[in-house]
C-alpha cells in the first residue's frame, strides 16, 4: 500500500475541496482532478457529460479549454504531459466523442504518456442497449490503455480518480480511460477523498537488483567497444542528469532514439546521435561494432533495430527498464536490470568507473567529422533541412519543439539540437499525423513562459488545422511552421526509393493556402519561398507576441539520409547524393 | 527452443472485463489458447484463470510479464512446472439404442466414468480427468456415434502443501 501526496498545495483552496459536502458526481470529479493539481483539462461537450459540463460552468478553480475536435482535445492533453511530466486530462462525451479520442489514447500508449481520459457514458440502465450515441469504449480502448474503468457507483468516482491518477503517472507511464454513465454523474453523495492507494496487482519495480547493476558494471569494465541507447525512458523517469553522471564516470559514447532525445545534451561529444531507419551513420554503425549495448529505457523498436537477425551482432546486451515485460521483448538480454532508470543510474554511479574506451571513442570522432548529417544546400531553393537548422539557431536550441509525423519530423529530429529533457515532443510509437500542432497548443499551456514552435508537414497541418481556433481565441503564441513541399513527402519517398517512382496518391495540390487559412481563423500568416524570405519571416514570427503560422515553400524534391530500407539491417544505409 | 504445453494460472480481482482482458491480451500478442477456465478462488472477491497455452521459454516468459502487466493481475503461476493435479470434466452424448448399452457402459466403467442421463436412444456420460484421459474416453465412444461433446477446459492445482 503506497500513500500518494494529493497535489493540491492551496491549502485554501484543499480545505474547501475537502468539505463532506453531498454533491453530484460531476462535482466529485471536479474536486478530485482539482485534488490531484490538475491546471488545465481539455474536452469537448456533448450529451453524455453535460451534468460535468454543468458542474464546470462559474466553476472559478477549473481551466478548461475548448478544442475544436475531440482528437485536438487529447494531443494537447498529451503535449501537456510531455512538456510537464505531469498528467494530461481530457474529457470527451459518449460514442463518437468517445471514440475520436481512440487515435490520441494508442498515440500515448504507444509513447508512454500519463493521461487520464474521462469519458461520458449513456445512463447505466441503458449500457448495452445500442442506445444514442452508445459505444463500448472501455472495450474498444482496452489494448490501447494502461488501465480502465466503467464507474457504476457516484461513491466510487473519487477513489477511482485516485487510482487512475496513480496507475497513470507510475512505473511505466500511460493513459488511463474512466468511463461514466450520464446518471453517475447526476447522483448526489457525500464528498470523501482518501489519500491511501491498495491496488493488489499493481506494484512497480522502482528499485533495481543490487547484483544485476554489480554485473553491468563488470560489463563495462571487460567493454572495449561500450555504446549506450538511451530512449525515451530516461526523459520520462527525469534521468537526465544521472545519465550524464553516468557518461561521464564510464566515458561511454551515447545514442538518443527518436524519443530519447533531449535525454542527454547534443552538445556533448560522446553523443552519436539517433539510431536506425534515418539515423546517423556514426550511431548505427557503432551499435553495429560494440561489445556492449547497454538500453537505457529504450524499448528496441523496429525503427530502431531494423532487421532484428543482424542487430548489434557482436554485442552483449544491457537492459534498464522499469518495464520487465520490454526486457528480452525484441532482443536477447544478457544483463536485465529493472527498476526506475533514475534508481538505477544512481545506483550504478555509485561504482561506476571509466571503461577502456579511448581507441572505440577515436574511431567514432573520426568517422563524425568523416560522415555528417548534410544535404546539398544552394541559393535557388529553400531547403528544408536550411529551415530547421535556421529555427535552432535563430531559437539557440532553447525552444519546445512539437513535430507532426513525416520527413519535417525526421529533418527536425537531425537539424534541431536539443539539450534540454521534455524540449523535443512527437509521436514515435504510433507515428500520428495530426498530433504535433495540437500537442504544441498543450506543451504551450504547461509552459507559458517557454517558446514552443510547432513543425508540420503540409499534410499533417491539415489533420488537426481547426485548432487555429484555439490559439487565436486564447492567444496561444504557439509559432505554427508548415514545412511545405506540396507532397506527402515521407511517403513520396518510399514510392521513389522503394516502389521505383510509382507516385500513387501523394500529390496535395489543392491544399488550402495556408496563410489565408491561419488569417480566417484570426492568426497571423506569413509565407517565406527563398532564404532570405525565409528568415525575415521566422524573424518577424519570434518578433509577434500572439501565435503565427509561416508556410516555407520548400523544395518539393528533397529525400531524408541516411535511410536503411525495411528488412536491411542498420549499417546498409542509403546515403543520398549529397 | 522446443515448444511444450504449459499451465497457468492466473489470479485476478474479480472486476467485469477481466476476462475479456486477459483472453484480448493473449490474442494480440499471438499467444495460444488451448483452454481457458475461470471461476472463484478461496478468496473473496478474487477469480482464478487457468490457461493451457504452447510455447518456448521466451515466449512463456512474455505471457508471464505481459499478463502481469494487467493492473487486475495479482498472481501468474506457471503450474505445469511443478508436480500438479489437472482436471478437466467431460459430458459426451453418445448413440445407444438398448441392444448395444451393456457394451457402452463396459467401456464408460472400465474408465471410471459414469452415466448420467439415459435417453431413448442416447447416453449421456460424465468423464473427469487430465485431458488425455477425457481424449481417450472420446475416441473410445467415436464408433457409436458422439451426439454432442461439451469439455469445460482444465482446472488445476499444484500438489502438496
Ligand atoms: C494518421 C496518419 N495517416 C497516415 C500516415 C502515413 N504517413 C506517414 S508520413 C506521411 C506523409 C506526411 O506528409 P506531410 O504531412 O506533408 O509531411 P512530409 O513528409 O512531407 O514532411 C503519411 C501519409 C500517418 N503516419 N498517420
Amino acid at each position: 500500500m503506497s500513500t500518494q501526496t494529493l497535489k493540491a498545495t492551496n491549502k485554501e483552496l484543499y480545505t474547501k475541496l475537502m468539505q463532506p459536502d453531498v454533491i453530484t458526481g460531476s462535482e466529485i470529479l471536479l474536486r478530485s482532478l482539482l485534488l490531484e493539481g490538475v491546471d488545465c483539462v481539455f474536452g469537448y461537450p456533448g450529451g453524455a457529460v453535460l451534468y460535468i459540463y454543468d458542474a464546470i460552468h462559474g466553476n472559478p478553480d477549473f481551466n478548461h479549454l475548448l478544442t475544436r475536435h475531440e482528437q485536438g482535445a487529447i494531443h494537447a492533453a498529451d503535449g501537456y504531459a510531455r512538456s510537464t511530466g505531469e498528467v494530461g486530462v481530457c474529457i470527451a462525451t459518449s460514442g463518437p466523442g468517445a471514440t475520436n479520442l481512440v487515435t490520441g489514447i494508442a498515440t500515448a500508449y504507444m509513447d508512454s504518456v500519463p493521461l487520464v481520459v474521462i469519458t461520458g457514458n449513456v445512463m447505466s440502465t441503458a449500457i448495452g442497449t445500442d442506445a444514442f450515441q452508445e459505444a463500448d469504449i472501455t472495450g474498444i480502448t482496452m489494448p490501447i490503455t494502461k488501465h480502465s474503468y466503467l464507474v457504476r457507483d457516484v461513491k466510487d468516482i473519487s477513489k477511482t480518480v485516485h487510482e487512475a491518477f496513480h496507475i497513470a503517472s507510475t512505473g511505466r507511464k500511460g493513459p488511463v480511460l474512466i468511463d461514466i454513465p450520464k446518471d453517475i454523474s447526476a447522483h448526489k453523495t457525500a464528498f470523501t477523498y482518501d489519500n491511501k492507494i491498495s491496488i493488489r496487482g499493481y506494484n512497480p519495480t522502482v528499485l533495481p537488483n543490487k547484483l544485476q547493476v554489480e554485473r553491468l558494471l563488470k560489463a563495462i569494465d571487460e567493454a572495449k567497444k561500450p555504446v549506450i541507447l538511451a530512449g525515451g525512458g530516461v526523459v520520462y523517469a527525469g534521468a537526465q542528469e544521472e545519465l550524464l553522471e553516468f557518461v561521464n564516470k564510464t566515458n561511454i559514447p551515447t545514442i538518443t532514439t527518436l524519443l530519447g532525445i533531449g535525454g542527454f545534451p547534443s552538445s556533448n561529444d560522446l553523443w552519436l546521435g539517433m539510431p536506425g531507419m534515418h539515423g546517423t551513420y556514426t550511431a548505427n554503425k557503432a551499435i553495429q561494432n560494440c561489445d556492449l549495448l547497454i538500453g537505457i529505457g529504450a524499448r528496441f523498436d523496429d525503427r530502431v533495430t531494423m532487421k532484428v537477425e543482424g542487430f548489434a551482432p557482436n554485442a552483449k546486451i544491457a537492459h534498464i527498464d522499469v518495464d520487465p515485460a520490454e526486457v528480452g521483448k525484441v532482443v536477447e538480454t544478457a544483463i536485465p536490470c529493472v527498476g526506475d532508470v533514475k534508481k538505477v543510474l544512481e545506483l550504478a554511479n555509485q561504482k561506476a568507473k571509466s571503461a577502456q574506451s579511448e581507441a572505440w571513442i577515436e574511431e567514432l570522432q573520426k568517422m563524425k567529422k568523416e560522415f555528417p548529417l548534410k544535404y546539398k544546400d544552394d541559393n535557388k531553393h529553400l531547403k528544408p533541412q536550411y529551415v530547421i537548422e535556421m529555427i535552432h539557431e535563430t531559437t539557440k536550441g532553447e525552444a519546445i519543439v512539437t513535430t507532426d509525423v513525416g520527413q519535417h519530423q525526421m529533418w527536425s529530429a537531425q537539424y534541431y539540437r536539443f539539450n534540454h529533457p521534455r524540449s523535443w515532443i512527437t509521436s514515435g510509437g504510433l507515428g500520428t499525423m495530426g498530433f504535433g500542432f495540437p500537442a504544441a497548443i498543450g506543451a504551450q499551456m504547461g509552459n507559458p513562459d517557454r517558446l514552443v514552435v510547432s513543425i508540420n508537414g503540409d499534410g499533417g497541418m491539415q489533420m488537426c488545422s481547426q485548432e487555429l481556433a484555439i490559439c487565436a481565441i486564447h492567444n496561444i503564441p504557439v509559432k505554427i511552421v508548415v514545412i511545405n513541399n506540396q507532397v506527402l513527402g515521407m511517403v513520396r519517398q518510399w514510392q521513389e526509393i522503394i516502389y521505383d517512382n510509382r507516385y500513387s496518391h501523394i500529390d496535395l495540390s489543392g491544399s488550402p493556402d495556408f496563410v489565408k487559412l491561419a488569417e480566417a481563423y484570426g492568426v497571423k500568416g506569413l509565407r517565406a519561398t527563398n532564404k532570405e524570405e525565409a528568415q525575415k519571416a521566422w524573424q518577424e514570427a519570434l518578433d509577434t507576441p500572439g501565435p503565427v503560422l509561416i508556410d516555407f515553400v520548400v523544395e518539393k524534391h528533397e529525400n531524408v539520409y541516411p535511410m536503411v530500407k525495411q528488412g536491411s539491417t542498420i549499417d546498409e544505409m542509403l546515403m543520398g547524393d549529397s | 527452443m522446443n515448444t511444450t504445453k504449459h499451465t497457468i494460472s492466473i489470479l485476478v480481482n474479480n472486476q467485469p472485463g477481466v476476462l475479456q482482458r486477459v483472453a484480448s491480451l493473449f490474442g494480440r500478442r499471438g499467444f495460444n489458447i488451448e483452454s481457458i477456465t475461470v471461476g472463484k478462488s478461496e478468496e473473496e472477491g478474487l477469480s482464478r484463470m487457468i490457461i493451457v497455452t504452447t510455447g518456448d521459454d521466451h515466449k512463456l516468459e512474455q505471457i508471464s510479464k505481459q499478463l502481469y502487466k494487467v493492473i487486475d493481475v495479482i498472481k501468474v503461476i506457471d503450474i505445469s512446472a511443478n508436480p500438479m493435479v489437472e482436471r478437466e470434466l467431460a459430458l459426451i452424448k453418445v448413440n445407444a439404442e438398448p441392444s448395444i448399452r451393456p457394451e457402452i457402459i463396459g467401456v464408460v466403467e472400465t474408465f471410471r466414468a459414469t452415466i448420467v442421463d439415459i435417453g431413448p436412444k442416447s447416453i449421456m456420460v460424465q468423464v473427469v480427468g487430465d485431458s488425455e484421459k477425457v481424449k481417450a474416453m472420446v475416441e473410445l465412444l467415436k464408433p457409436y456415434g458422439v451426439i454432442q461433446l461439451t469439455r469445460t477446459g482444465v482446472a488445476a492445482m499444484i500438489r502438496g502443501v
